[in-house]
C-alpha cells in the first residue's frame, strides 16, 4: 500500500481534537478524504487545521496528542490506493 | 508590600519586575518549562516552575500560582495583561489566600468585564454609550426589533466577549436573523455564555482610550491613546495622544473616563475605551480594561508617570499621589508591536531559534522586550517579541525618530513585523493621521495586491 505522510506545515502543538470536549478529528483506521482535517496545530494562539492531504485509510498517528511538532514533521500516515 | 509574585511572562513580566525593584519590592517569577531560562525567570529574586510549557497547564493554573506565592512568602500578586489578569475568580482567590491582588477587586473586574453591566455603569456616570440595546437580547426576533430602533448597520456582540470574537456586522434584518444564531453559538462555545447585544455600527470609527488611575475614592486620567491601527481587531500601532480628535473632544472624553472611574469606585490602573465617530466627532464608551495594557508605555512617555509603580502603590493601600493638574503631557509617543509573524505570508506565526538580536535604543527610544540573542521564541504563547516605543517633541519628530529606531531593530533566524512598520511610516495617510479602525487592513490588502 502506498503510504502518504501527513505533514504539519508549521511548528506548534499538535491536537487530535478540535477542542477538549469534542471527539478526535479522525480515529486510527478511519477512512479520510484529501481535504478532511486529521488534527490541529496551535502556534502562538492561532489554530491551523491539518488536512489529510490524500484520500485513504488513516493507519497511524506519529505524534502524541498535545505534542510539540516542528514545521515539516510528519504527524500521521494515510494508506492510499 | 514586600514580595511580589508576577503571574505572567514575556515583556510585561520583565516590566513589572523592574518597577517592583525600583520600589524596593522583592520579586518572584513563575515560569513554565519553556520559560525555565527566560529573561523574567532570571531577573526575579526567586523563580518557581509551575508546570509544562502550554499556558493552560502553567500560567493559567491559579492553584499552582497561589502555591508558588505561599511557598516563596509573596504577599502580593501582579497578573500583568492577558492570562489571569481579568479573571475575577483569580482576583478573589488571591484575596482569599490573604494576598494583595494588584488590580481592582473581583467584584469590579466582574462588573466591568460584563459588557452589558459595564454599559450600565457608564450610563449611571452620564458617559455616552454606542446606541444599542441596554441589555442582552433574548433571540433573533428580539434582535431584529431592537435593530429597528438602533438603525442599520448594526454590530452583534457577545456580552462576555473579548479579542474580537463573537462579533458580526449586518446591514439588514435578514442578515441579522442568520447571524444571530451563529454568533450566539460561537459566544457560548468561546466564553460559556451565549448572551448577545446590539450596537450601532460606526463606519469610520477611531479607537481612542483613556488611561485612568483610581484609588477607590478619587480618580485621575493620564490623557488618551489612539489605537485605531488594528489587524483582525488586534492593535498593531498605538500613539499618545490621539492625533485624530479635537481638544474639545479630548476634554470631554477624559472627563467622562474619570466620571466612570468614580462611579465604579475604581481602584488601580485601568483603561476606558471609546469609539469615536470620525465623521461627527461623537464618542461612545465601549468597555473598560481593568488591567495594565500592552500600550501603556506611550502614556508613560508623554506623562512621565510609571503606571506599574502607581498600580503597586495603590494596591499597597496608598492614596493617589496626583491631583489632575499635576499630570502634564508633553510631546508625542508611538508604539510599534514587533511580532514573530511573517507579513509576507499573511502574518503566519513564526516561532523558532533566533541568532543575532539588535534592539533599538538611543535618545527617546524605549524597547520593552524579553528577547535575547541565541534565544528561542516558543510556539506556546503570543507572538509579541518587543514593543518599540518612541518619543518626540511632536508627532512629526516622533515619526522621524521611529524610522531610525525601527531600522535598528534586527533579529536573525525568524521573520518579524519590524520591516513592515518602516513602510507604514512612509504612507501619507499615516503621516496625516487620516485613518480609522479599518485603514490598516485596507492598506495591507492593497499592499498584498501590489506585491
Amino acid at each position: 500500500m502506498p503510504r502518504h505522510e501527513v505533514v504539519s506545515p508549521i511548528p506548534g502543538v499538535f491536537y487530535r481534537r478540535p477542542d477538549p470536549g469534542s471527539p478526535p478529528f479522525a480515529e486510527d483506521g478511519a477512512t479520510v478524504t484529501e481535504d478532511q482535517s486529521v488534527g490541529l496545530v496551535e502556534v502562538m494562539k492561532s489554530f491551523h487545521q491539518i488536512p489529510a492531504g490524500a484520500a485513504g485509510t488513516l493507519v497511524e498517528f506519529l505524534v502524541d496528542d498535545e505534542a510539540e511538532v516542528d514545521a515539516g514533521q510528519p504527524v500521521a500516515v494515510v494508506e492510499t490506493g | 508590600m514586600r514580595r511580589l509574585l508576577v503571574a505572567n511572562r514575556g515583556e510585561i513580566a520583565v516590566r513589572i519586575i523592574r518597577a517592583a525593584r525600583d520600589l524596593g519590592i522583592s520579586t518572584v517569577a513563575v515560569h513554565s518549562e519553556a520559560d525555565a531560562d527566560a529573561l523574567h525567570t532570571r531577573l526575579a529574586d526567586v523563580a518557581v516552575g509551575i508546570g509544562p510549557s502550554a499556558a493552560s497547564k502553567s500560567y493559567l493554573v491559579a492553584d499552582a500560582i497561589l502555591a508558588a506565592a505561599k511557598d516563596t512568602g509573596a504577599d502580593a500578586v501582579h497578573p500583568g495583561y492577558g492570562f489571569l489578569s481579568e479573571r475575577a475568580s483569580f482576583a478573589a482567590a488571591v484575596a482569599d489566600a490573604g494576598l494583595t491582588f494588584v488590580g481592582p477587586d473581583a467584584a469590579t473586574i466582574e462588573r466591568m468585564g460584563d459588557k452589558v453591566a459595564a454599559r450600565e455603569v457608564a450610563r449611571a456616570a452620564g458617559v455616552p454609550t454606542v446606541p444599542g440595546t441596554p441589555g442582552g437580547v433574548a433571540d433573533a426576533d428580539g434582535a431584529v426589533a431592537a435593530a429597528d430602533d438602533v438603525g442599520y448597520p448594526v454590530m452583534l456582540k457577545a456580552a462576555a466577549g473579548g479579542g474580537g470574537r463573537g462579533i458580526r456586522v449586518v446591514d439588514d434584518a435578514e442578515a441579522l436573523r442568520t447571524a444571530f444564531g451563529q454568533a450566539s453559538n460561537e459566544a457560548l462555545k468561546a466564553f460559556g455564555d451565549g448572551t448577545m447585544y446590539l450596537e450601532r455600527f460606526v463606519t469610520r470609527a477611531r479607537h481612542v482610550e483613556v488611561q485612568v488611575l483610581g484609588d477607590g475614592t478619587d480618580a485621575v486620567h493620564l490623557f488618551e491613546r489612539e489605537c485605531s491601527l488594528q489587524r483582525r481587531r488586534q492593535k498593531v500601532v498605538e500613539e499618545a495622544v490621539s492625533p485624530g480628535i479635537s481638544a474639545q473632544t479630548r476634554d470631554a472624553m477624559t472627563a467622562a473616563a474619570v466620571s466612570l472611574c468614580r462611579e465604579a469606585g475604581y481602584r488601580s490602573a485601568g483603561t476606558v475605551e471609546f469609539l469615536v465617530d470620525d465623521e461627527t466627532g461623537e464618542f461612545f464608551f465601549i468597555e473598560m480594561n481593568t488591567r495594565i495594557q500592552v500600550e501603556h508605555p506611550t502614556t508613560e512617555l508623554v506623562t512621565g508617570v510609571d503606571l506599574v509603580a502607581e498600580q503597586l502603590r495603590i494596591a499597597a493601600g496608598e492614596p493617589l499621589r496626583f491631583a489632575q493638574d499635576d499630570i502634564v503631557r508633553r510631546g508625542h509617543a508611538l508604539e510599534f508591536r514587533v511580532c514573530a509573524e511573517d507579513p509576507e505570508k499573511d502574518f503566519l506565526p513564526s516561532p523558532g531559534n533566533v541568532g543575532r538580536v539588535t534592539l533599538p535604543s538611543g535618545p527617546w527610544v524605549r524597547c520593552d522586550t524579553w528577547l535575547e540573542p541565541d534565544g528561542k521564541v516558543p510556539p506556546y504563547y503570543d507572538s509579541l517579541l518587543a514593543k518599540v516605543i518612541v518619543w518626540g517633541s511632536d508627532r512629526t519628530e516622533a515619526i522621524a525618530r521611529s524610522r531610525r529606531a525601527l531600522a535598528e531593530f534586527s533579529v536573525s533566524g525568524i521573520p518579524t513585523t519590524a520591516g513592515l512598520f518602516a513602510e507604514l511610516l512612509d504612507q501619507d495617510w499615516f503621516a496625516s493621521a487620516d485613518f480609522h479602525t479599518g485603514t490598516l487592513e485596507q492598506w495591507l490588502a492593497t499592499r498584498g495586491e501590489n506585491a
